[in-house]
């Protein structure tokens, strides 16, 4: 009887899905981007406002009237910031409305799985800000798009600062670092530059895990009372941040000498310690926060007052936001790029995908166009050079907002670059990749 | 010799902070012989409600007093705790009675998912704050006996003291209301409590609803040290050493377990972390409660428990 | 009335003893297992392959491994992802470190080397028992979880702790397509699965359902818990171990120590347990259970949400999801404690009667 009642249940539930699944959705020229997103779990808080200003572009992209004609479209898939789901949220999506075009995935467990079915699929894996670092080297990870920052740049540019605040690299010498890292490959990335560094200028530099989630760091925090270090760099991702923040205040460790990491400074992390978090220092990603800047207002105007905006309007030009919208901003630009070679007003495949992802060129005026002047730098990226700028600069979180505080910084080439030879050399090694010629990319 | 005490009275205060975790998993293994896993869920899910009430509550009547606001956010809160007890008993654990542990060990991992769910789709799953008008600036003690003085954390200073004040007011109703009394017995026998005319599904239901007003005190402390968002469940993995050691069944030996554990994790990550890398107090807690299970099969003050063949 | 026995007279101890005594089954095992290797590959694509059946398979063969350890011998672990990462890792270490290693022989090495530290880590079953069991088997959790971050080593000395490996060859068969890792993933478990049977109906198999139905009457008649106990963590860990370094080679191609977190070692135990303690079904029943239904359920809400004309956000589907997932595994622990196997197993009763049940 019960099974009888079930499989009526089942038939019903199939009948009705496949009617759903027969509306055609097909229009001529779409171009489709698979969105691997997390609104659920422990890293919701940062992942939901990159999430909605990614998603706001494609839309403002649209409203705009595409790219050439070509309209955005898009499916979300939430992995939870967990890689097995990640995965399978790619594989579910990869194929859809005639193949994805770029992913991204706002994790580096996820990039590091993907980074594996990127050459097969033939789909870029775009990182800004995030990844490895060493995928910078194009030759090597073809397919790997770290666009604007790599962690070891932004390490370099956060020791430049102190240095500058010192009055000089010499000056470093003997100067206790700190560094309070999230313990997963992601909080590890900068190790191998700061220590680098490290050696260069002389400072001691001392490693303080934190494992996850990082809810836990009395004991971190009384290493840190007890060695006193010069400056406390902080390479945590969500709640991880906002409790070394109270940590730091618990113990009295003065915040302005405190140096976050871009995915440590934004509004999630300093909001609900408010005034405890005075002071305290981030690396800006090129943006900060922007809600005065042209493309934010255009998105209120377009999107929001019209009520298709993603998300709640106050969160509209916040850090993380302008985060995903400049991710989402330099994939719809390469779209344009590569149109521009595979034909006007076309779909473009993920293989034509990754030639505008390589050469994408956006100066001041293209910037300015897109209403993102003074938000970022230009940017240029090459086949051999896959982040295409290497510029960032600090901002402060003043109690209520976040200020910038600091001129623009470029990561030091004459560090980076070795250190990025030197370790994709070693991964073409083991995976037995073999580099592309710079005759490779004129193809 | 100063940080050494403050290392240690770190030690003791989040020693406490586990214990009041731990407490929860106590009262419900010793009452039902349920290991609830769904602890940390309930924690979590205490202090969304707790947060969330707090801010919606001023909106609704209109009115501006914090302390006013709190309260009545707490009032709903423990009404919520008590309407997630009923329906867990209710829905859930009547039809598991007499299963083998690791059954119900999983049915409460299931029962986590739910209220995560549950609790995210009804609460949010941002990041939201519990201001109860905790002190977050330090002070610093003993100035004159050492130099620099030791540093106390008020808020976990105050925090311990509330964790205290728990555990003496769930000892007294332990020992002397005639609840708690019936709740002894049918820890100690089922069959026999009931065989006296104590109602099993009502104690049950009771012993769930005080598991929810510890995971709620719980909750407010922890969410107003950390802010309340969805990695305040995985404190319940921190929590477990302190059970195990302080025995399933024993509330003073949660207690002892969790400053123990409070004690022995600081310790072993400050002074012996740098050593190896650092960050093995979570799996250091967990060794040192193996180490002494190895003497003490069943926990510090665990009850023995005889096989007979 | 096809699934009978009458008439089925054996004339041997051979023939009784053998792994599938009737002979329904028996065929039916062969025309499974002929269908997975031939018929699969011709129909499914490729969403199914990676997504949905090679994760399947490798993780029936961890939860086969749980299930010797929790149902045959009666100890709950909750360390199992810690084991699958001293497999993986230590099949790594083989495979960069010894050259000329063919990677079978670097995944069963990997298997070996994570049934030593189960051995080490299970010792303490000798004195604790039970939920104190459980939770100290978090210990082993941790400590690898910790030790793969932090001891350089063991990830030759990659900057950010994660490893990756080529695709792994086979006497001279490059496993890189998604069928390949199917019939390689298959193929490896259809062997351990057999062996495990046989394992199981053998001396030692009697031997820790001894120890786990009481296990001071099994002292008494002569078996030695220390031995079975440990020789139950070790082949439980040699299968985590090789199910492990599969996930790492095969599935993933690239991972770090969070791939076999705490989740990983809750998600093996609810395979288990689900599916049915005791019974080598119950593995594949339970793997198939966790592994398909969140993503079945992922992808079937926004489908039913349109039905009622119902735009559902993607959180939205992610909490009910959860919400479903655990109220299905309370809900089948209450219908049937003893998970699907013993389902399956009141349905072949019925069937030997059907259609004539009186």
């Amino acid at each position: 009887m019960k099974l009888r009642k079930l499989a009526a249940a089942a038939s019903l539930v199939a009948i009705g899905l496949s009617g759903a699944l027969t509306t055609p959705a097909f229009a001529a020229e779409e171009q489709f981007f698979p969105l691997l997103v997390y609104r659920t779990g422990a890293y919701a808080p940062n992942g939901v406002p990159w999430a909605n200003g990614f998603l706001d572009y494609l839309k403002l992209t649209n409203a705009r009237g595409g790219v050439n004609g070509v309209k955005m479209i898009w499916e979300e898939c939430e992995t939870g910031y967990a890689t097995d789901r990640g995965v399978e949220c790619y594989e579910r999506l990869k194929g859809k409305h005639g193949g994805g075009t770029a992913v991204q995935p706002l994790s580096t467990g996820i990039t590091f799985a993907l980074t594996e079915k990127a050459p097969v699929d033939k789909i870029p894996v775009i990182t800004a800000g995030y990844g490895r670092s060493e995928s910078q080297n194009g030759a090597v990870f073809g397919w790997n798009f770290p666009l604007v920052g790599t962690y070891w740049m932004g390490a370099d540019v956060l020791v430049q600062h102190i240095a500058k605040k010192e009055g000089g690299f010499d000056k470093l010498k003997g100067k206790k670092v700190a560094l309070v890292y999230h313990d997963s490959p992601y909080g590890k990335e900068p190790i191998a530059l700061l220590q680098e560094r490290a050696k260069m200028h002389g400072f001691d530099l001392s490693l303080l895990p934190v494992a996850h989630p990082g809810v836990e760091q009395k004991a971190t925090w009384l290493q840190i009372r007890q060695n006193k270090p010069d400056y406390v760099f902080l390479w945590g991702w969500g709640v991880m941040n906002s409790t070394a923040l109270k940590e730091a205040q618990a113990t009295g460790y003065p915040r302005e000498k405190m140096y976050g990491v871009w995915w440590a400074g934004a509004e999630p992390d300093v909001k609900d310690v408010g005034d405890g978090a005075k002071g305290y220092n981030a690396l800006a990603m090129q943006h900060g926060a922007e809600p005065d800047s042209k493309v934010v207002k255009e998105i209120l105007e377009k999107l929001h007052a019209k009520g298709q905006g993603t998300g709640p309007k106050e969160e509209v030009g916040q850090v993380l936001y302008m985060r995903g919208l400049i991710s989402s901003m330099l994939q719809v630009e390469a779209v344009r790029v590569a149109q521009g070679r595979y034909g006007k007003g076309k779909r473009i495949t993920g293989e034509q995908m990754r030639w505008g992802l390589e050469n994408l060129d956006l100066d001041q005026k293209a910037l300015d166009g897109m209403g993102l002047g003074g938000v970022m730098r230009p940017v240029k990226t090459s086949c051999l050079d896959h982040m295409g700028s290497a510029w960032a600069r600090i901002h402060t979180w003043d109690g209520k907002k976040w200020n910038f505080t600091s001129d623009w910084y470029q990561g030091d080439e004459k560090v980076l670059r070795p250190m990025v030879m030197l370790a994709s050399a070693k991964y073409a090694e083991e995976k037995k990749i073999k580099p592309r010629t710079p005759e490779d990319c004129k193809k | 010799m100063a940080f050494f005490l403050e290392t240690l009275l770190g030690g003791l205060m989040s020693g406490m902070l586990y214990s009041l975790v731990a407490l929860g998993f106590v009262l419900i293994f010793k009452a039902s012989g349920v290991f609830n896993f769904a602890q940390g869920a309930m924690v979590l899910f205490a202090a969304l409600a707790m947060a969330r009430f707090s801010e919606w509550i001023p909106d609704w009547l209109g009115m501006e007093n914090l302390f006013v606001a709190n309260l009545l956010a707490f009032a709903v809160a423990v009404v919520v705790m008590f309407v997630v007890a009923w329906l867990i008993e209710r829905l859930a654990l009547r039809y598991l009675v007499n299963q083998e542990g690791a059954t119900l060990l999983m049915a409460t991992l299931g029962i986590a998912y739910v209220l995560d769910g549950i609790g995210q789709t009804i609460f949010g799953s941002d990041i939201y704050k519990i201001d109860v008008g905790m002190p977050k600036d330090p002070v610093m003690m003993l100035e004159s006996v050492f130099e620099g003085g030791i540093l106390i954390n008020k808020e976990d200073f105050i925090a311990a003291l509330i964790a205290a004040l728990l555990v003496i007011s769930l000892s007294i109703f332990f020992q002397k209301t005639a609840t708690g009394r019936a709740l002894r017995a049918v820890a100690d026998d089922h069959q026999a409590a009931q065989s006296i005319g104590i109602p099993l599904d009502r104690i049950w239901v009771i012993v769930w609803c005080v598991a929810g007003i510890t995971a709620l005190v719980a909750g407010i402390i922890w969410g107003s040290k950390l802010g309340v968002q969805f990695s305040l469940s995985t404190i319940a993995l921190r929590a477990l050493p302190v059970v195990i050691l302080g025995g399933l069944t024993s509330v003073p030996g949660a207690i002892i377990g969790g400053l123990i554990i409070g004690v022995g994790e600081k310790l072993s990550e400050v002074y012996l972390g740098p050593y190896v890398g650092g960050g093995i107090e979570i799996w250091f807690a967990y060794m040192l409660a193996l180490v002494f299970l190895l003497f003490r099969p069943q926990g510090l003050f665990g009850e023995k428990i005889i096989d007979r063949v | 009335m096809f699934y009978r026995e009458n008439g089925q007279f054996k004339t041997s101890y051979k023939a009784d003893q053998q792994a599938f005594a009737i002979p329904q089954d028996r065929w039916a095992i062969y025309a499974i297992v002929a269908f997975a290797f031939i018929g699969v590959p011709l129909l499914v694509d490729e969403y199914m392959f990676r997504a949905i059946l090679v994760p399947f398979l490798i993780l029936s063969l961890a939860a086969l491994g749980v299930n010797i350890l929790v149902g045959y011998c009666g100890q709950i672990t909750l360390g199992a992802g810690a084991s699958m990462a001293v497999g993986a890792y230590a099949a790594y270490n083989f495979l960069i470190r010894v050259d000329g290693m063919p990677a079978l022989a670097a995944i069963l090495l990997g298997g070996l080397v994570a049934a030593a530290a189960g051995i080490v880590f299970g010792a303490p079953s000798l004195r604790v028992r039970g939920l104190y069991l459980a939770v100290a088997t978090l210990a082993a959790q941790f400590f690898w979880d910790w030790a793969f971050l932090r001891i350089k080593w063991f990830t030759n000395n990659a900057s950010s702790g994660s490893v990756s490996v080529a695709d792994i060859s086979l006497f001279g068969w490059t496993i890189s397509t998604p069928t390949d890792k199917y019939l390689f993933s298959l193929g490896i478990l259809v062997v351990f699965a057999v062996m495990a049977k046989n394992l199981l109906r053998g001396n030692m198999g009697r031997q820790w359902m001894a120890i786990r139905d009481m296990d001071v009457a099994a002292t008494v008649i002569g078996i030695r818990p220390m031995y079975s106990k440990l020789t139950a963590f070790a082949v439980s860990s040699f299968y985590l171990g090789v199910a492990g370094a599969l996930w790492g080679f095969v599935n993933l191609g690239s991972w770090e120590p969070a791939a076999f977190s705490i989740d990983r070692s809750l998600q093996l135990l609810f395979m288990v347990i689900i599916g049915g303690m005791g019974a080598i079904s119950g593995s594949f029943f339970g793997a198939a259970f966790i592994v398909i239904l969140p993503i079945f359920l992922n992808q079937m809400l926004p489908l039913v949400g349109s039905l009622f004309g119902l735009e559902v956000s993607t959180a939205l589907v992610s909490h009910v999801e959860v919400i479903i997932f655990g109220s299905l595994i309370v809900f089948f622990l209450i219908v049937e404690p003893h998970g699907i196997a013993r389902l399956w197993a009141t349905g072949r009763e019925k069937l030997r009667l059907w259609p004539f049940p009186h």
